[in-house]
């Protein structure tokens, strides 16, 4: 050992000298400006560029449609990239395709840990899938943002600190719908539809919905109707549709996606039923639900028209809303760096969540580590973007959107967003509230700025 | 050619392979990084499934379409025993889940044994379409879509507070493959091995020769289940969840075109398959962000490679990798024998 160490102090001497040296470059090229310079400050920083990873269904049952939100969000980040970056750093944005199989999702997250060595996880899509790789990601300490579930387990700040949901959750979103269906349709009975049963999805939508209505004005038939995801599923709703009918429902609840919303309205009309259709925000959709109808995804064509007077919700501008600023910002950039995928709610969404994923690099400073971006979510430095209703993160809450708007369809098939929106939590009970706040406006150069 | 020439006596033979193959599969997990480790575990976890779907359906000739979801019974089994508190320790979670999988697989067998060809994959293959379902009827137990969360095994302290988590995973998946593929190798040498193979090539002779053709049937179902269940048990903690996605009917069709890719009817083959199964995704999956295509074709992509693969295996190599590598070996050694003999038959005419 004793030996060895002038040759350790020689090698000690070369590091300070290394470091003094990068010192002085750093203050040279900080220039005029006063500011230091870029550095590889953690996994995936470099001094030009940022990499960050997802896992999506571009292939298998859950493609159609959400196959176009991680592009949409890319598509963003090309705009972004190409007017000077976040800090002059270009956002290299890597999705891979988990075909909605966990077990694809625990490889595949690896391979972006491990061997792309992303600085954060963002927008990976899906319960089932996320819930693998939760407790990894968080164990490694890397910023798991905006998961693109509605599944309330995102919201775990103990167990899960890395971890933050965007979208409402299921449940705020059923306490929201049950509260109209409450002063709308006042006397009826009301019938559920969900994916289940023994499913997050329609068994959260369904908690809050029953917050509402149960106690309120409406009677709610039970049992729920219930479907399975499966491809196969979807040509066999009309049992379901016929139980509701001969149980006299009038308005029937639905937490489904949009294949089963489609198929649910096109088997009900097919025996001659119209009940009120009130439909969670993910299986509602207008362009995704024309295309299935329109299409003959169901075994026929069948017209749009029967999606007029459908009940729906949204927390972000409708796509077809053309006189929205952040829509007509959304469609610009669609329309120049992803010209391929219909414009419609995937690709609003994909931009919304890659627009708050620039808010959050930007709020975590030049030279940001893994913990700070945790931190600066966690301290909401920025705005609600182009959402309805503001973010509820804090450094005990990582829900994300706290409520949703009504929306409402008529002839066309055209939706239009009614009333004020409101928000609420996901306790039972929790006060709904009419929200008075003022929608933000995008920035003139689209581009969130620090 | 002249030089090693293992012994004959199948158990020493067998121990001469599969320990200097561990001990080297060991070193390799500190040469790479932990990406690569946790692919090997995946590699190794695959294999014994393959092998044990060899021994099924290479080997005795009972096609099944349905393994995907004995892996599921292994998986389920141990995620349950996992899920209360205290947990069972890691080993009994192994055993416990080769066991129901094993006791699944018998019942399936006594069913199997009555039918034959497309009859069989029909029955095999609702059993894969339907065991996830159960998951999900029964989802305050099972967890439902959303699965049951599994922690992966800690690593003893022993090996250090820095031991990564991916290389201790790979260990295990490599001793359990080893041991395993050790097992079935000296089954298939020996005289299980005999008459599962004269049950495949000849139901009546192996009637006639006093063999109970539905017992072996029923036998190399248990065989096979067995090891489906210690892979779907291992599957469970190399993925973190056990929820009915998982357990689709792909998982199935994977496993049955591993073993036809890398060479029906052997276990070398089996791993030589679980390679492609598990490495060819990885080599793939970056296509969909890094070429300036479409995104229905990029989306694809890897799909199509995955086609382009099988249909190449199916074309230019019938017999699968194996079989290929054995005939090529084959034929250089005849090759190098014949010469041989021409070179004595030219000195002694000389």
């Amino acid at each position: 050992m004793k030996a060895r160490l002038p040759n350790s102090r020689r090698w000690l001497k070369a590091a300070c000298a290394g470091v003094a040296c990068a010192l002085v470059a750093a203050c040279g090229s900080g220039g005029g400006s006063g500011s230091t310079s870029n550095q590889a400050s953690a996994p995936g920083i470099t001094a030009t560029s940022v990499t960050i990873g997802s896992t999506q269904p571009l292939t298998g049952p859950a493609a159609p449609g959400y196959s176009e939100i991680a592009p949409a969000s890319n598509a963003y980040f090309k705009y972004v990239n190409a007017h000077g970056g976040v800090f002059g750093r270009s956002i290299n944005y890597k999705f891979l395709d988990d075909q909605y199989n966990p077990t694809n999702t625990a490889s595949l997250t690896r391979q972006l840990v491990l061997q792309d060595n992303v600085y954060a996880v963002l927008d990976a899509l899906g319960t089932p899938t996320h819930l693998a790789v939760v407790d990894y990601l968080n164990q490694e300490k890397v910023p798991d943002l905006f998961v693109a579930s509605g599944c309330n387990c995102w919201n775990n700040v103990s167990a899960h600190p890395y971890t933050f949901g965007w979208q409402p959750d299921y449940t705020i979103e059923g306490k929201i719908l049950g509260n109209y269906i409450n002063q709308t349709y006042a006397g009826k009975k009301v019938g559920y539809f969900a994916q289940g049963p023994n499913d997050e999805f329609g068994d959260d939508g369904i908690a809050g919905l029953n917050d509402v209505l149960k106690g309120g004005g409406v009677t709610v038939v039970s049992p729920a109707q219930y479907y399975a995801p499966t491809a196969a599923g979807a040509m066999g709703v009309k049992a379901e549709m016929a139980a509701m009918q001969a149980a006299g429902v009038q308005v029937i609840a639905s937490f489904s996606i949009p294949l089963f919303t489609a198929a649910a309205m096109a088997s009900a009309a097919s025996i001659n039923y119209h009940p009120q259709f009130v439909v969670s925000n993910v299986g509602a959709d207008i362009p995704t639900l024309t295309g299935i109808l329109t299409g003959g995804a169901l075994g026929a064509t069948i017209p749009a028209a029967l999606l007029t007077g459908m009940v729906s919700d949204n927390y972000l501008p409708l796509s077809s809303d053309t006189s929205n600023p952040w829509i007509t910002l959304f469609k610009s950039i669609h329309d120049q760096y992803a010209p391929n995928l219909p414009f419609d709610g995937n690709v609003v969404y994909g931009e919304a969540v890659a627009y708050t994923f620039v808010q959050s690099l930007l709020a975590a400073g030049q030279n940001p580590t893994r913990g700070d971006i945790v931190n600066a979510i966690n301290n909401s430095h920025f705005t609600n973007g182009p959402g309805l209703v503001p973010f509820g993160y804090s450094s005990s809450d990582h829900l994300g959107y706290t409520g949703v708007q009504m929306v409402t369809v008529g002839a066309g098939p055209a939706a239009t967003l009614v009333g004020s929106p409101f928000t609420t939590d996901d306790s039972a009970g929790g006060a709904i509230t009419a929200y008075s706040g003022t929608a933000a406006t995008p920035p003139s150069n689209g581009i969130p700025s620090h | 050619m002249t030089g090693i020439r293992l012994p004959q006596a199948t158990l020493l033979r067998h121990a001469l392979i599969f320990l200097p193959l561990a001990l080297l599969l060991l070193a390799l997990t500190y040469v790479v990084d932990a990406f690569t480790d946790y692919n090997i575990a995946g590699i190794a976890i695959f294999a014994i499934a393959a092998a044990g779907l060899t021994i099924l359906t290479g080997i005795n000739g009972q096609l099944s379409l349905g393994h995907g979801a004995l892996m599921a019974v292994g998986a389920y089994t141990t995620s349950l025993l996992l899920k209360g508190q205290p947990q069972f320790p890691f080993l009994l979670t192994l055993l416990a889940s080769i066991v129901t999988a094993g006791l699944a697989g018998g019942i399936i067998g006594v069913a199997a044994a009555r039918l034959r060809g497309p009859y069989l994959a029909g029955a095999t293959l609702s059993l894969a379409v339907g065991l996830p379902q159960i998951a999900i009827h029964f989802g305050g137990l099972l967890g439902g879509n959303q699965g049951l969360n599994v922690a992966p095994p800690a690593a003893p302290a022993a090996l250090g507070g820095d031991f990564p988590q991916e290389r201790w995973l790979a260990w295990i998946a490599i001793v359990a493959a080893m041991i395993t593929l050790f097992l079935l190798a000296n089954l298939v040498r020996g005289g299980t091995g005999r008459t599962l193979r004269a049950v495949h090539d000849n139901e009546t002779a192996a009637r006639l020769a006093g063999i109970d053709v539905a017992r072996v049937q029923v036998t190399a179902f248990v065989i096979s289940a067995a090891c489906a269940g210690l892979s779907g048990s291992l599957f469970a903690y190399w993925v973190g969840i056990t929820a009915p996605t998982g357990f689709g009917l792909q998982l199935s069709l994977q496993l049955l075109s591993a073993i036809v890719i890398g060479g029906l009817g052997s276990l070398w083959g089996a791993v030589w398959g679980s390679i492609i199964l598990v490495l060819l995704p990885v080599w793939t999956s970056g296509l969909a962000s890094n070429l300036n295509l479409s995104s229905d074709i990029t989306n694809n992509l890897p799909l199509a490679v995955y086609g382009a693969v099988l249909i190449f295996a199916m074309v230019v190599l019938p017999r699968g990798i194996q079989g290929t590598a054995t005939s090529l070996f084959g034929g250089a050694r005849q090759l190098y024998l014949k010469r041989r003999l021409n070179q004595q038959t030219v000195e002694v005419e000389s």
